[in-house]
């Protein structure tokens, strides 16, 4: 593991080290090398106890940040033109997770450039375009964590290996259309006879006059799994250590979403002053076998989970240097579980136990401040209040966020 | 059938009625074109004069325009690489992309002042392709608009004999407005500026205007309290004449330094758009040279 950590600081400096420098030439970022930036975040965090989410089975990355000081997802982009035909982009993220240091290939993607009439396709690993965060990186978010419904729907961001295609409408309306197909095995998804993820998306957005603009999106994913097992489920942790395991197995899992932004620069300078409000609902149907093994005991049984949720947030810079945020989420589970045989468990109390059972709303009240001292550099302070019935916890994470080599340009 | 009837109707406006479509990037270049082109062009210009362009946000319409785009026309040197290749690349638009016809970089066709020797971040927002704000060159502009002029005969061959003789029309019109310009900013040679950004040294270059400082201690840094003291200090043995700003620069810290220094602030156009009377390139100079030419009557 101290190996690991030592790799990756080196991979860091050694990247650390290389400032960009490139040729005269058009605007590329980079000329002929690709573009490469680097972005290193690391947190402090204080708060009571683990994160849980009564009536949902978790996917992966759903946790908190360890305690105290500890490393975000260093995340290495490079991205260029292949030639004239194809754009391509690859994001890695270095990350710590349960103390050992993981390489995780968040994005590889190729897109095209010279299909025309709006049409473009992009295929490899790529985070979908449904919804509106999903597609953006999180150092570009305006909290350090995934709204509640993101963690909860897509265990933070849904992203998988496929194809997509795109079309943009030839009006003066931004008007896009797409579609994609991928392996659909990561979460909310699972092992599979191949390719069974499917994902729509509109998206339509315009101007209000100098100084306005707003953008509403709506998409739907679906996928089949022969089987799917959790990561956690609830207050899980003593249970695995006696070997219990939840898998669902033949499962359905459908995701309709909406979206909604609107951004206000009062001087049509975004990066001097700027109120944006964005918006997401996300409502997940699924239906499974579920088969639960705990030593030599086991029970099997359908499994119905409707799940929803939303979040919406109101974020302002109020100077280039300082940015403001709040947040507010909710999300919302029914499961239904129908005992088809049991073999020394009792289902109900299983289902208390592990908190799956549970109908009650999570809700979470999050308020952030952010002090840039360049665009490329960012300390952030945020709290988190979390209530689900009676009880309640608080998380407080200081952050920093630095983005190192060329200038990535945000989508909106 | 029904399908298709929709179908083509969304098709409709993206079928130019033998009109180039042109994005331009900023102001400057939008008048350039409408010079050059005329009526044979429709132009979206996708920043006003209150807008930095280094930040601009790759917004829904900007994207949606890049789509119907049959022509680029930007500044380039890195100055839009904030914005720009995201809008093309999300554009679908095979028309735009970098290596085609459709393309065109200003700055590129010019030789750029202030190139660096490295990069580096710690220097603040430099472009490494040297400093991009060249339309603020009048000779500059002559060669520009005889590239620019080449490129819109080559994308629309039919009109081709059109844009010559446009081009021909204008240079006339041009030079001899440079000409007057360069006899009636005489008296402002060795005039002392300080400036909020380094956007006027084409200008300063052009007209032999003398530039002290920068008010950014770094391009693209905003000044601290701590730099703007330093800053005073230093101008206060070489006072400027005046301070120069641009329409979409924070006036905060040049208002400050204006007080201290007892120094005047002007506001100049910068570019098509940036006040009532700079409707065109011709009057962005007319109007640039009077608004320094009455300050410096304003000090004597």
């Amino acid at each position: 593991m101290l190996n690991c950590k030592r790799a990756g600081a080196a991979m860091l400096a050694t990247f650390f080290a290389s400032s960009f420098s490139h040729a005269q030439g058009y605007i590329s970022g980079n000329e002929f090398n690709p573009s490469i930036s680097l972005i290193l975040d690391g947190r402090y965090a204080e708060y009571q106890d683990d994160f849980e989410l009564p009536g949902f089975l978790l996917g992966p990355e759903s946790g908190l940040p360890t305690k105290g000081f500890s490393l975000g997802h260093s995340e290495l982009t490079i991205s260029a033109n292949v030639d004239d035909q194809f754009y391509g982009s690859t994001s890695i993220a270095i990350a710590e997770h349960d103390g050992s240091t993981e390489v995780e290939l968040e994005e590889a993607y190729l897109e095209t450039l010279g299909l025309g009439h709006g049409a473009t396709v992009k295929f490899g690993r790529f985070l979908s375009h449904i919804g509106y965060l999903n597609n953006q990186h999180e150092h570009s978010w305006a909290f350090y964590d995934a709204p509640l419904i993101y963690t909860a729907m897509f265990g933070k961001t849904l992203y998988d290996d496929g194809i997509q295609g795109r079309w943009l409408a030839p009006t003066d309306l931004y008007l896009e259309f797409g579609v994609e197909v991928t392996r659909g095995d990561s979460f909310p998804g699972g092992e599979n006879k191949g390719n069974e993820g499917k994902a729509l998306f509109a998206k339509i957005g315009n101007d209000l006059g100098n100084n306005v603009s707003w953008q509403l999106g709506a998409s739907a994913y679906s996928s089949q799994f022969d089987e799917r097992s959790t990561e956690s489920h609830g207050h899980g942790h003593e249970e695995e250590e006696h070997g219990a395991e939840l898998h669902l197995m033949e499962g359905e899992v459908d995701i309709t979403g909406v979206d909604a932004v609107f951004k206000w620069s009062p001087t049509g300078n975004a990066r001097n002053q700027q109120l944006v409000f964005q918006a997401e609902y996300f409502q997940r149907d699924e239906d499974a076998t579920a088969e639960f093994h705990e030593d030599v005991n086991s029970f099997v049984s359908d499994y119905q989970g409707e799940h929803k949720g939303y979040y919406a947030q109101a974020v302002y810079r109020f100077s280039p240097n300082w940015r403001t945020g709040i947040r507010y989420g909710e999300i919302e589970p029914k499961n239904q579980f129908e005992e088809l045989e049991s073999n020394g468990i009792d289902m109900d109390e299983f289902l208390e136990e592990t908190e799956l059972g549970s109908t009650e709303k999570t809700q979470r009240r999050s308020i952030m401040f952010e002090y840039n001292p360049s665009e490329f550099s960012r300390v952030r302070l945020q709290y988190n209040h979390r209530g689900w019935g009676e009880n309640q916890d608080e998380v407080w994470v200081l952050q920093y966020n630095m983005s190192l080599g060329s200038h990535g340009a945000h989508s909106y | 059938m029904r399908f298709y009837l929709l179908f083509s109707l969304l098709l409709l406006p993206g079928i130019c009625w033998g009109k180039v479509h042109v994005f331009a990037c900023e102001p400057e270049w939008a008048s350039l074109t409408e010079q050059l082109a005329g009526d044979h062009a429709t132009i979206f210009t996708a920043t006003h004069a209150q807008q930095d362009p280094h930040h601009i946000e790759a917004r829904p319409s900007l994207i949606a325009q890049m789509r119907k785009a049959d022509m680029v026309v930007c500044t380039g040197a890195d100055l839009e690489v904030g914005w720009l290749p995201l809008l093309i690349r999300r554009s679908g638009n095979a028309k735009v992309q970098t290596n085609k016809p459709g393309y065109f970089e200003a700055a590129m066709e010019v030789e750029r002042l202030d190139i660096p020797e490295s990069v580096d971040r710690s220097q603040g927002d430099v472009h490494s392709a040297g400093n991009p704000h060249v339309h603020l060159d009048p000779n500059r502009i002559t060669t520009i608009a005889a590239a620019l002029s080449k490129r819109l005969a080559a994308i629309d061959p039919d009109n081709q004999s059109a844009y010559i003789e446009q081009l021909k029309t204008f240079q006339a019109k041009w030079n001899e407005h440079v000409s007057k310009w360069q006899l009636k900013a005489k008296p402002l040679r060795g005039m002392k500026i300080v400036t909020h950004h380094k956007d006027w040294v084409y200008l300063n270059h052009w007209l032999g205007l003398q530039e002290l400082a920068t008010i950014e201690p770094k391009p693209g840094i905003p000044p601290s309290a701590k730099d703007q003291k330093r800053l005073l200090t230093e101008l206060s043995a070489n006072k400027p004449d005046a301070i120069v700003l641009a329409p979409y620069q924070n006036a905060k810290a040049a208002n400050w330094l204006s007080q201290k220094l007892d120094a005047g602030i002007i506001k100049l156009p910068y570019t098509v758009g940036g006040d009532g009377q700079s409707q065109d390139l011709f009057n962005l100079f007319d109007r640039t040279i009077d608004l320094l030419l009455s300050a410096q009557r304003a000090i004597k």
